[in-house]
């Protein structure tokens, strides 16, 4: 493949991404299941945690959604908030895009990070929220970085929840650097002996799938995600035919030795436990769900 | 050289000419065995003379241009350049051999070092050989497999980045391209002996990265070192991939960029109109800078040399932090210092 090819296949893949948001629930009392068409009734499906009933599809879940099934109850404290997104390159658009979403999703950018409990096990999560195609920009990287640094500090177990498209293109070259500024983050974290548990979410790919999100101790993935290096579309026009149906799925990465297991997301909560009561021993989890 | 030659960019189009009408009196020369130099050294002057005024305008997309001139000197014209001997070695002992990813050891004068690097390839044949510079996981673990043997003898690493991303096909992607990054880069983080990266032409997102968590990072002049090709941000962020050029001018990828940006430490004077009209100047402009670092790293107890590193990347970000109430410093002292010390 030519690199005009791979650039031209590229853009494909990446409008893909950024095009598809958070599923939001309709403001009705019914809502129609984007990939069965099943009509799902909605206090049904918020009782199962938004998965479809009928084909298992698992709608994307906002940052703060993902905390409250995920942290025991009352036990999340956001740390890092007063980090504020600038422009450093002057690009143009990006301050409106920026104030969009902050406006769309409550947030500062893109990454939640805190101090919770799972389990009982005292634990720094991290959860992505849909903020500019949950990219990583100077904001993300040094949230992510800032996290590893204060869990290693105090010896606790990192939980990371990723859904991103990649890195943050109006941050430019500074975006490429916080692949590097996470990677080493979770180095250190690792040294200190500290388990790192990776739950890679619709979708995970590029800059994000290629630092952090690859270096848990354990990597689960939730059924059906996208997950890649780069989009689908830039290998279809690669000229790659014989492209798996799978390919860059969940499964595809599982298939491929790449991740642990695909947990549905009822069974997120109850693995992650299980996992801190073998990193951490047992005797802390007095009060599992 | 013929102007129409597709190895000649627009811009060096008058250069070219120059060169042709050079090259023509001197042939000339040569088989009437007239004396010509006065009129040969008058055509050179207007030549250089072209040169600086052409490479005083360049735009960024010029320097895009330049990153993947077709006569840019690769990783191995400068690695049979800069060392005075060198062994390729091959594999990662897992999978294969990727022709895309060049390593070995080298002999740098009275030090021994480890190299690894993209290799793109000159004609067409090893252009398919060697995946157009584009690793696969194969050669990041290839990469990564030499820098602990680095390590384990306690010798420096030099790496070599000049790829338009890291491959991503069925096959990388099955054989976990991003895991092959992402611990690159963090074993790179934590590796206990000096490491100094340099950009020597397309610095492709996180191809280039893979194998640049260095202790000093160096870029040549016309390299470009991005997040995403201009080509592509251009189409996905304003719907229209005829935006290139204006792109690549706000992606600011050009050596002066990421100096300034903090995220590289020094820049790389290329000779006059570009590395590629004489490779041999510019390899010994890289070798200069390599011994200068190597010589202050070499003095660096090897824990402090690791804190420094992470400090380094760790920095690296613009943003505000107003629960502290003042900007992040972008560009660490100990860089500063490394700027004012200057080009080699």
């Amino acid at each position: 493949m030519s690199a005009a090819a791979w650039f031209k296949s590229r853009v494909g893949a990446d409008r893909r991404l950024v095009r598809q948001s958070v599923d939001a629930l309709p403001d009705g009392l019914w809502t129609k299941c984007p990939k069965c068409s099943e009509i799902l009734f909605n206090k049904e499906l918020e009782k199962n945690l938004r998965v479809c009933s009928k084909c298992g599809y698992h709608y994307r879940l906002s940052a703060w959604e993902r905390i409250q099934i995920t942290a025991d109850e009352g036990t999340f404290k956001e740390i890092e908030t007063g980090l504020v997104t600038l422009n450093p390159l002057n690009f143009p658009d990006y301050e409106a895009k920026i104030e969009r979403d902050k406006a769309k999703t409550g947030l500062n950018d893109g990454m939640v990070v805190g101090l919770a409990e799972i389990g009982g096990h005292p634990v720094g999560l991290g959860v992505t929220d849909w903020f500019m195609g949950g990219s990583m920009g100077s904001v993300y990287g040094e949230k992510v970085a800032r996290l590893f640094e204060l869990a290693t500090k105090k010896k606790l177990p990192v939980v990371m929840f990723t859904m991103s498209g990649g890195a943050r293109m109006q941050e430019g070259i500074l975006s490429l650097m916080q692949m590097a500024k996470t990677a080493a983050a979770v180095a250190r974290h690792s040294k200190a002996g500290l388990p790192y548990i990776v739950v890679l979410t619709d979708p995970t790919t590029a800059g994000v799938h290629a630092s952090f999100a690859s270096l848990g101790d354990f990597i689960f993935a939730e059924p059906g995600a996208l997950i890649g290096f780069a989009g689908a579309r830039v290998a279809a026009q690669a000229g790659l035919i014989d492209r798996p149906a799978n390919f860059q799925t969940a499964e595809f990465q599982l298939e491929h030795g790449m991740i642990d297991r695909i947990l549905p997301r009822r069974e997120i909560k109850p693995t992650i436990i299980k996992v801190l009561d073998f990193c951490m021993g047992k005797e802390v989890s007095s009060d599992a769900e | 050289m013929p102007s129409k030659d597709w190895t000649v960019l627009d811009f060096e189009k008058p250069i070219a000419e120059l060169d042709e009408q050079i090259a023509q009196i001197k042939r000339l020369t040569q088989e009437q065995g007239i004396d010509r130099s006065e009129e040969i050294a008058a055509l050179e002057r207007d030549r250089d003379r072209a040169i600086e005024e052409i490479f005083s305008n360049l735009t960024p997309w010029d320097r895009v241009l330049l990153a993947r001139h077709p006569k840019r000197p690769y990783t191995l014209d400068y690695v049979r350049i800069i060392f005075d001997d060198y062994v390729e070695l091959h594999g990662d002992r897992l999978y294969g051999d990727d022709h895309a990813m060049v390593g070995g050891i080298a002999r740098l004068g009275d030090r021994h070092v480890v190299f690894v690097g993209q290799q793109k390839g000159r004609d067409l044949k090893e252009r398919q050989y060697r995946n157009f510079g584009m690793a696969k996981p194969d050669g990041y673990r290839k990469a990564l497999r030499l820098m602990k043997l680095a390590e384990k003898f306690k010798r420096p690493v030099i790496t070599f980045v000049d790829t338009p991303a890291a491959d991503c096909s069925v096959d990388a992607e099955a054989r976990g391209i991003s895991e092959a990054i992402a611990r690159n880069m963090m074993e790179m983080s934590v590796l206990e002996t000096p490491i100094i990266s340099v950009i020597l032409g397309e610095g492709g997102s996180g191809g280039a990265i893979g194998i640049a968590v260095a202790d000093r990072v160096i870029m040549m002049e016309n390299a470009i070192y991005s997040v995403i090709p201009p080509e592509g941000c251009a189409a996905i962020l304003w719907r229209d991939p005829s935006k290139y050029k204006e792109m690549a001018a706000a992606l600011r990828i050009t050596s002066a960029d990421a100096l300034e940006l903090g995220v590289v430490d020094e820049v790389i004077k290329e000779p006059l109109g570009g590395a590629h009209r004489n490779p041999e100047a510019a390899a010994l402009s890289v070798k200069a800078a390599i011994v200068k670092h190597l010589e202050t790293l070499e003095k660096i107890p090897v824990q402090k040399l690791v804190d420094a590193r992470y400090k380094k990347f760790r920095s690296m970000g613009i943003f505000e932090d107003t629960s502290k109430k003042k900007p992040q410093k972008k560009v660490p002292a100990e860089q500063q210092e490394q700027e004012e010390q200057g080009e080699a």
